[in-house]
């Protein structure tokens, strides 16, 4: 398999095309703590955190922390967000928002439950936006909603 | 509360450092697999809910046993050639000065 494509190199080059002097600091954290599972994978409820949205954003629209229901029928938006768009497409949700591969699971008893809600995180420029600010009140959504785990499916 | 991060830009989740991160080498928008391909998307998501309980320690990282296929896109995406510099200088001044009229988040 070829090399993975260098992101970081990649989009410091384009945004020096575009005459953008700065290049953007990628997050970097000295450590990233790790929680272990406290109970098996088989009790735990997992909730989604997605970086997609419930509704249709402008490209230059205020993000902000969002929740919807966890069903399979659900509409996700994500043309303001920056992803392969002429190499893919969004048109199966399964593909970036598996919510039905994760019944799957849990009906097969691998994954013990589902939270009722997802949660949108917005994609941010502003780091301390995200550290600050949207993590705390995702994770506080998470918790309320009875997540004991979460998969993070961003774009 | 333990986390797996499903996602397709190996460098930048492994700059960032997250506990526990299954990576789809795909084009950015499908981490969870190739569109249409069910099977796939259930195999790739099941390998990563499964390192909540096999992974020992953080900046663990789990490539998928699964390919997109063809991998032209990989030099194509955000790609800086003779044929777009000026287009992308021209975006480059509409975003200043659309960004000028930019509205600030509120909290």
């Amino acid at each position: 398999m070829s090399e993975p494509v260098p992101y970081i190199d990649r989009s410091h080059n384009y945004y020096r095309a575009q005459g953008f002097s700065d290049v953007y600091r990628y997050a970097k954290h000295d450590s990233a703590p790790f929680a272990a599972l406290s109970t098996p994978l088989a009790d735990c409820t997992l909730g989604v955190v997605t970086t997609a949205s419930t509704y249709p954003r402008a490209s230059l629209e205020p993000r902000k922390v969002d929740s919807g229901r966890l069903e399979e029928g659900v509409t996700l938006y994500a043309d303001d967000l920056s992803w392969d768009k002429a190499a893919t497409h969004l048109d199966d949700l399964n593909s970036f928002f598996p919510v039905a591969s994760l019944r799957e699971l849990v009906a097969e008893g691998v994954i013990g439950a589902l939270t009722e809600h997802f949660q949108c995180l917005p994609t941010e420029y502003s780091h301390k936006a995200t550290l600050e600010h949207d993590a705390p009140e995702i994770h506080r959504r998470l918790v309320a909603d009875g997540a004991d785990i979460a998969l993070l499916v961003p774009l | 509360m333990p986390t797996v991060i499903m996602g397709s830009a190996r460098d930048i989740v492994e700059h960032c450092r997250v506990p526990r991160f299954f990576f789809f080498d795909a084009p950015l928008g499908n981490p969870c697999g190739t569109p249409g391909d069910r099977a796939m998307q259930d195999r790739n998501v099941r390998a990563a809910v499964a390192l909540f309980e096999t992974a020992a320690a953080s900046e663990t990282t789990v490539s998928a046993g699964e390919t997109w296929g063809p991998d032209d896109w990989k030099g194509r995406y955000m790609a800086v050639t003779d044929e777009n510099r000026a287009e992308l200088a021209a975006k480059g001044e509409e975003l200043r000065a659309r960004r000028a009229e930019r509205v600030p988040r509120s909290f």
